[in-house]
Parts: C-alpha cells; sequence; structure tokens
C-alpha cells in the first residue's frame, strides 16, 4: 500500500518533470525564430570570452608549447609565489594602483567641479560649444593622443617653450620630461584628464537636469547666492550619482589602462610607467613565458573579479536604499 | 503663470551682484583656457603638418605654418605601405561597425521579448563577461588555435558584441511604444520581419550612438594588429603605422633626426622628415573621427545616460 503510493508519487513527478520539459521544448520551438536570433551570439560568446579562461590552467604548469595538454608539468602554485617574491612584480603592481588611483581621484574631482562650472552657463551656444570641445580629446586614439603629447612635451614643445618664456628655465635648457621617471605619473594624470575629462562631465550634467527648478527659485528667494545654490542644491542633487559611480570604478582598481603607459613610456621612465598589462604583455609576447604571464594576469583578474562583485553590490544596496 | 516667471527672470538679471559677475567672468575665462588647453595641440600639429618638413626642424611653429606645403600630404599618401593600411582602416571600420549594430540590435531585441524561454539564460551569459576575461595571453593563444592570427577577421570577430551596447538598445527598444511593435504581429510578419522593417528603422538614434562607438573603436584600434598581425604587412592599419612611428622616435629619442624612421620607410626623401610625417599622419589618423561625432552628439550624450544609470 504504502509502496504503492510512493510510487504514484515519483510516476506523478516524472510525469509533471516531463511535461514542464515539454512545455519548454514546445515553446522552444514556437520561439524557434527568436533562438536562431540569439543563440548563434551566445556560441560566439562561449568561445570568444569563456573558452580562454581555460588557458588559466597554464598558470599551474611548467608550460611547453610543444606538449599536449596531459603532458604538461603541474607545478602548482610556484608561478604565483615566484610573483610576489619579484622586485620587478611588485612594483608594477604598485605602479599599477597609484596610477589607477590618480585617475580614479583626480578623474573624479575635475569631471565634477567642470560639470558644476558648465551647469552655471547661461548661455546655451557657448556651453554646447564648449562641450563639443571638450568630447575631442575622447574620441582620437592613444596612439594620436600619444603622438600629440609628446609633441606638446619634447623640448621644443609648447610646455618648454611657456616656462622659457616665463623665466622658470633658461633657454637651452629645456626639460625633457618623459625621461624623468618620477615625472610619469604626472604626465601620465594630466594626459588622462585632458583626454577624458569632457566625456566624463556626461552624466553629472545629466543628473543636473533631473534637479526640479523650484528648488533653486525657493533658495533663491531665502537669499542663496551662486556658490550656495551650488554647494547646497547642484552638489548634493547629484551625490547618489557621484556615490554610484564612486563605487563602481572602485572596482576598476586593479585596471590603470595599458595604451598611455605603453605608448609614452620608454627606457628612461620604466621604473614608474610599467603596470601590470605590460608586464604581462612583456614576459608573455616579447619572452613566450606563457606560465608566468598568465599567472600575473589571472591574479589581476581575479582580484578585479571580487572588487567588481562586491562594488556592483554595495552600489546596488545603495541605490535601494535611495528609494527610501 | 508666464509672465511670472518672466518677471521672476528679469528680477534676477536686475539682483545680479556684482560677486556674480566676478564669478561669471572668471568662469568664461576659465571655460576659454579649457578649450584652448584642447584645442592647441591639434592645431599645432596641423601647422606643422602643413609647414616644410626642413623648416619646420628650426622650430618655432604654432598655430600657423611659416612655409606653406602639401609635400608632407603628397609623401604619405605616395607611400604604397600607409596608403593601404588607410585601406584596411576604411575597411574594418565599415564591416566592423555594420556587422556590431546589425548583431547587436538582433540579440537585444530578443532580450525585449518577455516570453522568451531563453532569456534569463541569455542575458546572463553576456552579463557574467562583464566581470571576467581570459586575460592577453589566454586570448592570444585563443586567437592562434582558430587560425585567426594573420586574417582580416581577427579584427572583427573578438569585439563582435559589446554589453554595454546590448544594454542601451535594450532599454531603448523597451522605450518604444508596444503597439507598434504589436502592429506587426497583426500583420503575420515573423519575429525576424518585425525586427527587420520595424524594430531597425525606429532604433536608428540609439543605433547611431553604437555605430559612433563601434567605428571610433575599430579606427581607432592597432593593438590587435601590432599583437596578431605585426608581421603581415598587408593587414597593417593607419593607427599602427602611426604606432610604429611613435614608437621609433621613442628609441631613437630625438625628434629631429632623419635616421631611424625614414630610413625604415621606402624611398626617402630629404623633403620630409619623422616629425612631420608623424603630425600628417596624426591629422589622417584623426580627421575622420573629428569630422564625425559633433553631428552625433545628441545621440551619444543620451546612450551615455542610459548607460550610465543601467550600466
Amino acid at each position: 500500500m504504502e509502496n504503492n503510493t510512493a510510487q504514484a508519487a515519483v510516476a506523478a513527478g516524472a510525469q509533471r518533470k516531463t511535461s514542464r520539459l515539454g512545455t519548454f521544448a514546445r515553446k522552444l520551438k514556437q520561439q524557434r525564430v527568436l533562438v536562431f536570433m540569439s543563440i548563434p551570439f551566445v556560441i560566439w560568446l562561449f568561445i570568444f570570452k569563456y573558452v580562454p579562461i581555460w588557458g588559466w590552467t597554464i598558470a599551474f604548469q611548467d608550460f611547453k608549447p610543444a606538449l599536449g595538454f596531459w603532458d604538461q608539468t603541474w607545478i602548482g602554485f610556484d608561478h604565483f609565489k615566484f610573483l610576489f617574491g619579484d622586485e620587478r612584480f611588485l612594483r608594477v603592481l604598485r605602479n599599477t594602483l597609484v596610477m589607477s588611483g590618480i585617475n580614479l581621484v583626480f578623474g573624479f574631482l575635475t569631471a565634477i567641479t567642470l560639470a558644476l562650472l558648465l551647469n552655471e552657463i547661461r548661455r546655451v551656444a557657448f556651453k554646447r560649444v564648449v562641450q563639443t570641445v571638450s568630447y575631442l580629446p575622447h574620441f582620437i586614439s592613444w596612439v594620436v593622443a600619444a603622438s600629440i603629447i609628446q609633441t606638446t612635451l619634447s623640448p621644443d614643445g609648447i610646455i618648454n617653450q611657456v616656462l622659457v618664456w616665463l623665466g622658470f628655465i633658461d633657454k637651452g635648457n629645456e626639460i625633457l620630461f618623459l625621461g624623468i621617471p618620477h615625472q610619469f605619473w604626472t604626465i601620465f594624470g594630466a594626459s588622462s584628464i585632458w583626454k577624458d575629462l569632457g566625456w566624463n562631465t556626461i552624466v553629472y550634467l545629466a543628473a543636473m537636469t533631473t534637479i526640479d527648478p523650484a528648488q533653486y527659485e525657493a533658495a533663491e528667494i531665502d537669499g542663496a547666492g551662486r556658490f550656495k545654490k551650488m554647494f547646497y542644491i547642484t552638489l548634493p542633487g547629484i551625490k547618489a550619482v557621484v556615490i554610484v559611480l564612486l563605487i563602481m570604478n572602485i572596482g576598476y582598481l586593479m585596471e590603470s589602462g595599458f595604451e598611455p603607459q605603453y605608448l609614452l613610456g620608454n627606457g628612461l621612465n620604466v621604473d614608474y610607467s610599467e603596470n601590470i598589462d605590460i608586464f604581462v604583455l612583456k614576459y608573455g609576447i616579447n619572452q613566450s613565458n606563457f606560465s608566468l604571464s598568465i599567472a600575473a594576469g589571472m591574479f589581476k583578474t581575479v582580484v578585479s573579479f571580487i572588487l567588481l562583485f562586491a562594488a556592483n553590490n554595495l552600489a546596488k544596496r545603495m541605490g535601494e536604499s535611495r528609494l527610501f | 503663470m508666464a509672465s511670472g516667471s518672466v518677471k521672476a527672470a528679469k528680477r534676477y538679471k536686475i539682483k545680479k551682484s556684482t560677486g556674480d559677475h566676478i564669478f561669471d567672468i572668471c568662469n568664461y575665462t576659465f571655460m576659454i583656457l579649457l578649450m584652448i588647453v584642447t584645442l592647441y595641440p591639434f592645431l599645432n600639429v596641423l601647422a606643422v603638418s602643413f609647414n616644410q618638413a626642413q623648416d619646420t626642424i628650426k622650430g618655432g611653429i604654432y598655430l600657423v605654418p611659416r612655409i606653406w606645403t602639401l609635400d608632407n600630404y603628397a609623401y604619405i599618401f605616395r607611400e604604397a605601405t600607409i596608403f593601404h593600411a588607410s585601406f584596411i582602416s576604411v575597411l574594418r571600420t565599415v564591416v566592423g561597425t555594420v556587422l556590431t549594430v546589425f548583431c547587436s540590435a538582433m540579440v537585444a531585441y530578443t532580450l525585449t521579448k518577455q516570453e522568451y524561454v531563453l532569456r534569463k539564460f541569455v542575458t546572463i551569459a553576456f552579463i557574467l563577461t562583464m566581470y571576467f576575461n581570459g586575460g592577453l595571453i589566454p586570448t592570444f593563444l585563443l586567437m592562434r588555435d582558430l587560425n585567426l592570427i594573420g586574417s582580416f577577421w581577427v579584427y572583427i570577430w573578438p569585439g563582435l558584441i559589446g554589453v554595454f551596447n546590448l544594454i542601451i538598445i535594450r532599454s531603448f527598444i523597451e522605450g518604444l511604444p508596444e503597439s507598434i511593435l504589436e502592429s506587426g504581429k497583426i500583420d503575420g510578419a515573423g519575429e525576424f520581419r518585425t525586427f527587420v522593417s520595424i524594430v531597425l528603422p525606429l532604433t536608428t538614434p540609439v543605433l547611431a550612438t553604437v555605430a559612433l562607438f563601434s567605428g571610433v573603436f575599430q579606427w581607432n584600434q592597432w593593438f590587435d594588429v601590432f599583437l596578431y598581425n605585426s608581421s603581415d604587412i598587408d593587414l597593417s592599419t593607419l593607427q599602427y603605422e602611426l604606432q610604429k612611428i611613435l614608437q621609433n622616435s621613442n628609441t631613437t629619442n630625438s625628434s629631429g633626426s632623419i635616421s631611424g624612421m625614414i630610413s625604415g620607410m621606402s624611398g626617402a626623401q630629404s623633403s620630409v622628415t619623422p616629425l612631420s610625417v608623424r603630425a600628417t599622419m596624426t591629422i589622417v589618423a584623426s580627421v575622420p573621427i573629428i569630422m564625425v561625432y559633433p553631428f552625433l552628439q545628441k545621440y551619444f550624450v543620451k546612450g551615455m545616460m542610459v548607460g550610465g544609470v543601467k550600466g
């Protein structure tokens, strides 16, 4: 008796399962056009974005390109241990963190300041011209930007000319800026700001348009001036966007960029310009030391993943708290 | 009501204090300075590109060429390598942009179909890739295994669909009135027909944004050329040729010397110098984009707003 009911239950469960599978299959058949429109790209995604993860196994091997996967020698965490004892890797890690820190802090401060100032301009045509011009450097490649920056910083470039003209340096004593190692971070920060300052204001300006004009009017009646309105209405009005973007950007702390460092870096400033991405490139492609290179890249990705995940969750929670 | 606000505005103008005026003057001055700092380096390079090469070495070229010439441009367009590289740049920009726009829009459209059974699966598969990537070397090894090294398609396949593009197209389609999308169904059009003849024409503003981003990405890329096709001169692009010149002037470290790069270029002529060639190529490599982006400003600003909020 008991046995029977149990069997019936199992049979019913199985039937329910098949019927659910049946509905799924039927729906899938019904929606086959949608499937054909999307699944080829999921296969593309799998090949180009997921398969490379398999390459991480190489970080745990003493990789020999000539051998097959099963013939490799597995050495565990040796490459990672080597990395963290390697003075060069530690320096590269420092450069990565410092440069992304520079980007984060100064990128934010300058963009918010410019957005605030742009917001104060009442002549719409003038404002639009400034905005269009300020987006320009964002659209050119880093190769073009590096070429322009090199020209500007060269001994007969405009910066040296201005310094001579102002009397800070003598003619003939022009400075080779890219040849001074510790100046690289300054040059990197200034270049990055020059390139993306205008672009980064877009989000803040958009947030400012959502502020209710009645707030400004009310403040005016209370006798608030320009600065008071900026500090007590505009800034609090974009606070939520600023916080969310700040948190998201902390998720990209390991991403200090690759192109500016690679293109502006040279033998003289290498101690300050080389970051993890360049380290990976030099070991992997130039020296074909795949294992060590992948270990460094994997370390970067894993730390990034944790940071991004935490940042995203935090941002989401902040976003929710904004609702209450 | 309207007259009230005008009155308020008038009163505001009258009440404008001297502090306000000083602030305005400072603010406008600052904006003009900002524009100068942004534009001067471009205009300087532009002036150098139109100035006679030997004369440039003497220095002192700022905003206007001293001795006008088109020799620098004539030189680079006579150079077969650079001419071919420009062709590849244009080709990858056109092919890459068309494919990216069409494929991204198609996937994004399927993701707006609430009843689509695989919607969640496809969404998560794409979103996850925002959090990690295989990294440089594993990707390089994959391209090698796929036989894409030494091929034009290595420029197209890896960047075909970006998650950011998917997000902005999807939210744009979701904002369209339901009734228009339904009208196709009543006429008996299938999903694909609906997508091509109804959704694509209606989404042009967001597709223009995606096309701009994708076009700029393709046109500006040099790293994939360097990584995968550096030994194949037939697949070189303008940006990569410029990068090679830049790298050369980096190592020789003397912007004025004719050694190094010119000797590396065929048909060396004494009328050009590396400095002038670099300036001219910098202009050629950036002008197409500078001509296009201001006209799409209204679209990409909107796209960034959506992406900034949802992404």
